[in-house]
């Protein structure tokens, strides 16, 4: 399932493009992929190279320039439903597919027949300028589609899609939850305040004694990392597992009290 | 004249710390990873294996063990840094790149013979380590990673579409995440009759710590929160492996996860001269 532009103006839908090439021009000349007769559009404007199931648009010098969901742009890599805008025209660009293959060849690791020696591209990595019009190096031909079963596995999508999002924002999902801080009881540093506000804190000196604070989706864990004596929670010493922190536990460590809890 | 290195000198087996993890992940029902290790040998294997029903199971448990036994064998006898007397090339790169070669064999020919394994195959990742060194051989999307000081690097380059794309430019390191086009791998074992690993060597210094990941780690995982990671446990490997499972889980889990940490705790040279050798080879 290609994806596809929408070319419209005003709100009124004018075509569909399916991105059925490896490049598609858009431009005022009629030898264009995607031809817009507007004496706003440059004679050949703008390409879309596609790589298999991903798309990038270019804007080929053009005199009036490009759009990207209302940012002015050169290059872009194009996400589902991004709008492409050309003077009065807009493109809308649809990838979907996600949502109609069937889930069975989805996500699951493949091999390319692509032949690697030509394809180790060692030599072009200095050529950022212009680099949608190299070729990408001989990739989408090659594909060995004679292989259903090469599969790592087939995985939900919608998992994929959330699996995603997640794993590009491991902190926001606690961070929407309360601060949680360590506020020291005893000794030098008596009544400072740590907010664990990064994934990994250490506490304790290397080479002595080193506990962990780990911030996970499920709440806050104490594990101790090293050192002969283990800390202690509300008195209890820690076994070599992880332990889950409940607001106002009361940590030991090295001698040292503080104060787990979560700011309201 | 020689100086005798800085440091107590010590066998591979209590120079290096070696752990290894594999889960299955949050969504995956099984396991198609597979970790080996040989401490006498400081040898350690993983692959990540594709192929339907337990083809893919089936294919990296074949590369791991292939390699694994293979290499253990001819180092009874051999040295890693004995040199081929026509090639000049050192037995660790030798053994790398042959035995990965013999597993491919295995793998295909299997496929070839077998309709349920089929189109099966593996990525490998492999580490010799030698002579204060480590030889690395790879293919396919399966990481290798050192932690020297506070710095993470990559030391292998993945055989994968993204990787050639972002070397040619065509897409950025940050759009590579997002791309659709992930877990396509240019390169494989058992999918043809010949395979080229990608074999190099890098010296080791005390303190480095080697992970070797299947892409269901560094997918799921930012290579910032591995670096924490590792720096937060280093001194407790098999709570820095455990930590990183959970890291890849937390966040989706959508493949297995595999990781196998290597850290050096000492220096670990060969003996040299001819004396040493045959002293070395009464040891054995």
């Amino acid at each position: 399932m290609a994806a596809k532009l929408i070319l419209s103006m005003d709100g009124a839908v004018i075509k569909e493009y399916p991105l059925n090439k490896e490049r598609m021009t858009i431009g005022r000349k009629p030898h264009n992929d995607i031809a817009i007769d507007n004496l706003a559009v440059s004679g050949e404007h703008a390409a879309i190279v596609t790589i298999l199931h991903d798309s990038f648009l270019e804007d080929l010098d053009s005199t009036n320039g490009l759009e990207v969901n209302g940012t002015p742009t050169k290059k872009h890599f194009l996400q589902n439903n991004d709008v492409i805008g050309i003077g009065k025209y807009k493109l809308k660009y649809i990838n979907d597919q996600i949502t109609q293959s069937s889930p069975a060849d989805f996500e699951k690791t493949m091999v390319l027949k692509a032949p690697v020696k030509q394809a180790a591209p060692a030599a072009a990595p200095a050529a950022p300028a212009a680099p949608a019009a190299a070729k990408p190096a001989g990739a989408p031909p090659g594909f060995s589609q004679t292989q259903p079963n090469v599969a790592k596995a087939a995985v939900e999508k919608q998992v994929e899609i959330t699996g995603k999002l997640e794993a590009m924002q491991p902190a926001a999902q606690a961070a929407a939850g309360p601060v949680a801080v360590v506020q020291v009881l005893t000794g030098a540093n008596a009544g400072k305040e740590l907010e664990l506000v990064k994934n990994l804190t250490t506490l304790g000196k290397p080479g002595v004694q080193v506990a962990v604070l780990t911030r996970r989706p499920h709440g806050y864990f104490i594990t101790h990392v090293e050192g002969a004596s283990h800390p202690t929670v509300n008195g209890t010493p820690l076994s070599d597992q992880p332990h889950q922190l409940n607001d106002h536990d009361v940590i030991e460590l090295a001698g040292v009290k503080m104060e787990f809890y979560f700011k309201g | 004249m020689r100086f005798k290195p800085a440091g107590v000198n010590m066998r591979i087996d209590e120079a290096l710390e070696i752990v290894s993890q594999t889960h299955s992940g949050m969504v995956r029902s099984h396991n198609e990873d597979s970790v080996a290790s040989e401490p006498a040998y400081g040898l350690v294997v993983l692959a990540d294996g594709m192929g339907g029903y337990n083809a893919g199971e089936v294919a990296s448990g074949m590369a791991v063990s292939v390699v694994m036994s293979e290499i253990s064998q001819r180092l009874q006898k051999e040295c890693p840094t004995d040199r081929d007397k026509e090639t000049g090339e050192e037995l660790a790169v030798l053994l790398l790149r042959e035995n990965i070669q013999k597993a491919n064999a295995s793998i295909f020919n299997a496929a070839q013979s077998q309709p349920q394994y089929a189109g099966m195959g593996t990525t490998i990742v492999s580490g010799l380590f030698y002579d204060n060194r480590v030889a690395v051989g790879h293919i396919g999307d399966s990481r290798m990673y050192r932690l020297r000081g506070e710095t993470l690097e990559t030391i292998t380059r993945d055989h994968s579409l993204l990787q050639e794309q972002i070397d040619a430019g065509i897409i950025s390191v940050e759009d590579a995440r997002i791309s659709r086009n992930k877990n396509l791998v240019t390169r494989a074992v058992g999918i043809d009759a010949e395979v080229e690993a990608e074999v190099h060597v890098h010296d080791v210094l005390v303190g480095d710590i080697y992970l070797l990941c299947s892409d269901g780690l560094n997918d799921m995982v930012e290579d910032g929160d591995i670096q924490a990671t590792l720096c937060a446990f280093q001194s407790n490997l098999p709570l820095a492996a455990s930590q990183l499972i959970e890291l890849a889980n937390d966040n989706g889990g959508r493949d297995n996860v595999s990781v196998i940490l290597v850290k050096a705790k000492g220096k670990f040279a060969m003996p040299r001269g001819w004396l040493a050798k045959l002293f070395n080879c009464f040891r054995k």
